[in-house]
């Protein structure tokens, strides 16, 4: 399928449901149509066709209803393509449309308050007991979790082996008995973030992703996706927290000085050629050629969205804040909050999916080819690794 | 429009590239420096043979009708093997001064059976372009620092007042020791040197030219200079471990990678679109990373890229005197100012 071909599609499809009607039933018809993700086969929201027609789609579907990318970020970034890599048909068609459309809310339960970096030492167990496994552990810095109907989880079934061949991987029912969500308060003063307490929680086998002990390869899929889902969203020129920066740059003669001049056009130019790098990454992808390049594009924007909301408190010499009361977030509304909510968020941005040491190191060894680090831990049962 | 490389100049990085394998490894380089920078058989090769002389000339001239980002492709692989030929100089800005005027000379150029020079100092910018020299009932005076390509020019082509003087024997081009060896610089001086008028000049935009393609060159310069330090880190051992295994280490190759992934990206954006604002970004980002890729492999190769034997002294020399070539990263940042709307405190 060609570009004219797929304005066509999206042209009849607008001929049939209104943009401006109910918004749900909207977008319930686009995933139906195929328009969701064109590169997802037939049937699940998409057409089978190359990636970079999702453009197309998305210029020309420009001002319908809109995805809420800030509450369906997971879902979207990072449980639909692991469904779409691993689950059985029945699967893939009971959650990747209610996903698409919002209807249901996914949120991550991978790490543990004793495994972060080390994700693969994770602790929670889940049994097997008859058709259902039964799920005991903690989860912690879990986005979202009070308001997801779905979790994708990471789990021990297998402590005798080394740690990364025991584990395996669950969507998990957040609303089965056994699911304790608890606010945790961040720097920001609100609650985005959760533990997560797992007692006795049981979950049908047919509510697993991947084979029994399969989970870290699986992983692996989740957290590829998280990268390039946080660092890779297109921005035009100029756009983005660079964009809010000259915003108000040029709203505020008065408190421009030569430093902050020097510092602002040096972060231009840095947002400019990780924008760039960014569209020829898509390209790249688009021309079914992934390049290494997407690893590094987290680094890069968790490195520039610091400096640029630092040097916005800067500028602003505004030694206030916009609320500090403690609240439940719906979703991380970063632009929509003051410098300094942006400068204290952004702080999560190295750490979060992965933190920019890890990423180093993954592009360092896997990129780059250099020597792994002694493994202590190789070859070592999990239940034996000091902990 | 894309960023990505087209098969073309994969065909043509190919061809350059196994020349210079063949022909100039850095080694060679190294080994003539001292003697005669120039290697003018090579350029005789790249020049007819490849066909690069003419690679920015019009059909209708003798030459290729490439585009810049095919020329940019070819100083890619000439950075990477610091090649010391007249390529950026000559077939680059020169000829991108020529283009205007349409002289005959085009055709001598495309055929690489001359070479020319630009006589502005290489240190010049787009923003600024100020002449030394004067033209008076047809000849010109003054004296002009820092000619890159002038000694191995059979003609230097001079603007004067927004046109273009073409100046074939009758001045003085005095080579002087240059921080970049690879690319020596002279001294011209035109004491009522005879000077052909050839036609319009628009010097600020001839230089923004150059000043875009040399960020592919500078690009190339960081290739070489971070593939030979991961070779290096793999290969050498203390501690009983490859270096390349500390940590300290990776991380540090991998933000030059990072660096270097974003500088082929703004090489490319200069190349294809060549805007005032692509050039200055391309150059206020790619010549940072050049100079850096070199001090770090410098660094990273311990006592042995201190030493005058290893070619990274040459990389080194070639990237700082690029950074200030056709304007420095700070003119270009200072250009922008204005280009996107971020004026500095009133
Ligand atoms: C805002 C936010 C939202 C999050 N949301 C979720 C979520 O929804 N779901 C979820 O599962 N998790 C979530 N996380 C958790 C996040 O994935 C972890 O915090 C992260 O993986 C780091 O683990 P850690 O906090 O245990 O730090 P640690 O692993 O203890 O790391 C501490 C420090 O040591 C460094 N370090 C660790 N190992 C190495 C190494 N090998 N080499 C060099 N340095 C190293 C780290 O880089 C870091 O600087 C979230 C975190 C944040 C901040």
């Amino acid at each position: 399928m060609n570009e004219a071909e797929i304005k066509e599609r999206v042209a009849a499809f607008l001929a049939e449901h209104d943009p401006d009607g109910d918004r749900l039933e909207f977008l319930r018809a686009r995933f139906d149509a195929g328009l969701a993700w064109v590169w997802f086969p037939e049937g699940l929201g998409g057409l089978g066709v190359s990636r970079e027609l999702q453009q197309v789609v998305e210029r020309e579907l420009a001002g319908t209803p809109e995805l809420n990318a800030g509450v369906q970020g997971i879902g979207l970034g990072m449980a639909a393509p692991t469904i779409l890599a691993f689950g059985t048909e029945e699967q893939k068609r009971r959650f990747l449309r209610p996903l698409w459309t919002g209807e249901e809310i996914w949120c991550q339960l991978f790490s543990e308050p004793g495994a972060g970096s080390d994700l693969a030492t994770l602790a929670t167990r889940a049994v097997k007991d008859g058709d259902e496994w039964v799920v005991d552990g903690q989860k912690v810095w879990t986005s979202g979790a009070h308001h997801s109907r779905w979790a994708i989880l990471v789990t021990r079934t297998d402590p005798d082996v080394p740690k990364h061949r025991g584990m395996t991987y669950f969507i998990c029912d957040m609303h089965a008995p056994g699911v304790e969500v608890r606010p945790l308060r961040q720097i920001t003063g609100e609650a985005e973030f959760n533990e997560v307490f797992l007692t006795g929680v049981r979950l049908p086998d047919d509510l697993r992703l991947g084979e029994v002990g399969d989970g870290w390869r699986v992983a692996q899929t989740t957290l590829m996706n998280e990268r390039v889902a946080i660092g890779g969203a297109p921005v035009r020129r100029g756009g983005g927290m660079v964009g809010v920066v000259t915003d108000s740059w040029r709203a505020h003669p008065e408190l421009r000085t030569h430093d902050l001049h020097q510092r602002l056009l040096s972060l231009w130019v840095e947002a400019e050629v990780t924008r760039l790098s960014g569209v020829r990454l898509r390209e790249q992808l688009a021309a079914g050629q992934p390049g290494p390049e997407g690893s590094g594009m987290k680094l890069s924007f968790a490195k520039l969205n610091q400096a640029l909301s630092g040097f916005e408190v800067e500028f602003g010499r505004d030694l206030g804040y916009d609320d500090w009361t403690f609240r439940r977030s719906e979703d991380v509304d970063f632009y929509g909050r003051g410098p300094g909510y942006r400068y204290l968020r952004a702080k999560g941005n190295s750490i979060e999916g992965g933190t920019s040491e890890i990423l180093r190191n993954i592009i360092s060894e896997r990129v780059l080819g250099l020597p792994s680090e002694p493994r202590v831990d190789k070859d070592v049962p999990w239940k034996d690794l000091p902990r | 429009m894309t960023l990505l490389y087209s098969e073309v100049e994969e065909e043509l990085r190919a061809a350059v590239r196994g020349l210079l394998a063949d022909r100039c490894p850095p080694a060679a380089v190294l080994k003539r420096i001292e003697s005669e920078p120039y290697d003018l058989d090579l350029w005789k090769t790249l020049a007819g043979e490849i066909g690069v002389a003419g690679l920015l000339i019009p059909e209708q001239y003798g030459g290729a009708g490439a585009s810049a980002s095919e020329a940019a492709v070819v100083l890619e692989e000439l950075g990477r093997g610091v090649a010391p030929v007249p390529f950026f100089t000559s077939s680059v800005l020169a000829t991108r001064a020529l283009l205007a005027t349409g002289d005959t000379l085009l055709e001598e150029l495309a055929e690489g059976r001359k070479t020319a020079a630009l006589a502005v100092p290489f240190a010049a910018s787009p923003y600024r372009t100020g002449a030394a020299v004067r033209l008076e009932d047809g000849r010109l005076t003054g004296t002009v620092a820092g000619v890159a390509g002038a000694d191995v020019a059979d003609v230097l082509l001079v603007p004067v007042g927004g046109r273009l003087h073409a100046v074939e024997g009758g001045a003085l081009v005095q080579a002087v020791p240059s921080l970049d060896q690879t690319r020596p610089v002279a001294t011209v001086t035109f004491d009522g040197a005879e000077a052909r008028d050839v036609g319009e000049c628009d010097l600020a935009e001839v230089l923004r030219f150059g000043a875009g393609l040399l960020a592919s060159e500078q690009l190339g310069v960081a290739e070489w200079c971070l593939d030979t330090t991961l070779a290096h880190v793999r290969e050498r051992h203390q501690f009983a471990r490859p270096i390349g295994s500390f940590q300290a280490i990776k991380h540090r190759l991998a933000d030059l990678w990072l660096d270097v992934v974003r500088a082929r990206a703004a090489a490319r954006s200069a190349a294809t679109d060549g805007s005032a604002v692509s050039v200055a970004v391309a150059q206020s980002w790619n010549a940072g990373v050049a100079v850096h890729a070199a001090e770090e492999a410098l660094q990273l190769h311990g006592g042995i890229g201190m030493t005058w034997e290893h070619p990274v002294h040459l990389y080194l020399k070639r990237a700082k005197a690029a950074e200030i070539a056709l304007g420095t990263p700070g003119d270009h940042r200072a250009a922008l100012a204005s280009l996107v709307d971020v004026p500095g405190p009133e």
